[in-house]
């Protein structure tokens, strides 16, 4: 039974793209904390805190993040954890963002030129206190637009999880187009819609980073 | 007693030896000039003192407390323990009371109001009084320096180094950074000063230790010394600054 793709079709997609939204904004928030976690590890003085995490970036930045998502949905229960794709959802893309955020952030810490960190040491700081007032707010500006960039990317890797039957803009898609057989005219929709969401944030990058720019 | 004692200290970056068997005493109230060629290591010793670079051998007391020993609290030495550097380094992101207030807050836990109260009187040694809420890129070169000055007088050091303070600045901004010098040796804080400023040695240092090639090649009195070069190193040197 063949329906015809129609105007409530597109305000069902639209109302999918939350979902989008909702698992970009989880997966964000776990990625920015176990990224802030790696980054600080990597620059620590302690050196096997460094290996181990360089190790974690390495292999969860040389796999897919598809390979990830199967595992923990697909593998997992099959060790007697059983998750449903909301929760693997979450994990996979958070181990996935967490070794990016963690690169970024890290590039952006060690952006910062040592003298900074000699000069608050020298005061009798200790390296968190370091960190909390000397080094994080002057990389943050650094920071910003790599990071935005990155939330770009986050949104569209998303419609990876259309794969474990987490309904969001692209899972949406699929079942629109298989309802009404006009993938043409579904798939044109959802990327407008990606684009919608995506576009003003890479704007809002560039902008960023010219502004950081001139002011340095 | 001392207030510094280094004892034999060596020091290498990988193979190349920087610092090879450097004794050095500097005793309280005293205003030591290090001098000397780039390379000839009195950077690196003067780092040594507050534990920015570890040692390879020897030791380094301050007021009794030994800087190279694991056990040492290194956040405590370095309270009573300030350093100026060359290239300034303020912390570009914070205004100037909170770049000399910062550590006074933060370390020894004063109100913020308290600290306040101290950045404007650690501005005031150093005439700048004004510019508490000024950003440091607001700044010239020197009153930078007299800021960075001004955030180590607000931990209230026993000991202050003092590494190329003026080698940034041009010789009028200079000026005003020796003038803040001269006013904190006069007040008889015990200072160690990397330097390439002869006259200043003179005036107010009352010892001027020579390093040549890793060594302490000569010291003995400010004045005597720079009159009365008496190794052949020390007269090529002084002769190449002083002309």
């Amino acid at each position: 039974m063949i329906r015809t793709f129609s105007y409530i079709d597109v305000m069902y997609l639209i109302a999918a793209a939350r979902w989008t939204l909702a698992l970009t904004a989880t997966a964000f928030a776990g990625s920015a904390v176990l990224g802030l976690l790696l980054a600080i590890a990597r620059i620590s003085p302690i050196a096997p805190l460094r290996w181990i995490t360089a190790t974690y970036i390495h292999i969860v930045q040389g796999t897919p993040l598809l390979v990830w998502l199967f595992l923990i949905f697909f593998g997992l229960p099959f060790v007697g954890i059983s998750v449903n794709p909301w929760l693997a959802a979450a994990l996979a893309f958070s181990i996935y963002g967490s070794a990016f955020l963690g690169e970024i952030w890290r590039g952006a810490l060690i952006s910062i030129a040592r003298t900074q960190w000699e000069a608050g040491a020298s005061l009798g700081l200790s390296m968190y206190e370091q960190l909390r007032h000397v080094i994080v707010p002057q990389s943050i500006r650094v920071a910003i637009p790599p990071t935005v960039g990155f939330l770009v990317q986050l949104i569209k890797n998303t419609s990876l999880a259309a794969t474990i039957g987490l309904v969001e803009l692209t899972r949406e898609g699929q079942l629109t187009a298989a309802g009404t057989y006009k993938p043409f005219a579904v798939y044109i929709t959802v990327a407008c819609i990606y684009f919608a969401m995506c576009f003003p944030l890479t704007q809002w990058s560039r902008s960023l980073e010219r502004k950081l720019d001139v002011a340095r | 007693m001392s207030l510094v004692e280094i004892a034999a200290i060596s020091k290498s970056y990988g193979t190349v030896e920087v610092l090879k068997n450097v004794s050095l005493s500097v005793a309280k109230g005293e205003v030591v000039a290090v001098i000397g060629r780039s390379g000839s290591g009195k950077s690196t010793m003067l780092r040594c003192v507050n534990g920015l670079e570890p040692i390879q051998a020897g030791s380094i007391s301050v007021d009794g407390v030994r800087v190279n020993d694991p056990k040492t609290n290194l956040r405590k030495l370095r309270q009573e323990v300030g350093i100026v550097f060359q290239s300034f380094n303020l912390f570009p992101h914070l205004s100037v009371c909170d770049n000399i207030t910062l550590a006074p807050r933060v370390v020894k836990k004063q109100a913020p109001e308290a600290a306040r109260e101290v950045a404007r009187e650690v501005l005031r040694r150093v005439g700048l009084e004004d510019k508490l809420d000024s950003f440091p890129s607001q700044l010239s070169g020197g009153q930078q320096q007299r800021v960075a000055i001004a955030r180590s007088l607000a931990m209230k050091p026993k000991l202050m180094l003092f590494d190329e303070v003026t080698s940034a600045l041009d010789p009028e901004l200079t000026g005003e950074v020796l003038k803040v010098l001269e006013s904190v040796a006069q007040e008889g804080m015990t200072m160690i000063l990397v330097t390439h400023e002869m006259g200043f040695a003179r005036r107010f240092g009352s010892r001027v230790v020579f390093m040549h090639e890793g060594r302490i090649h000569e010291e003995g009195q400010a004045a005597a010394v720079l009159a009365e070069p008496k190794t052949p190193e020390l007269q090529t040197f002084l002769s190449a600054v002083l002309h």
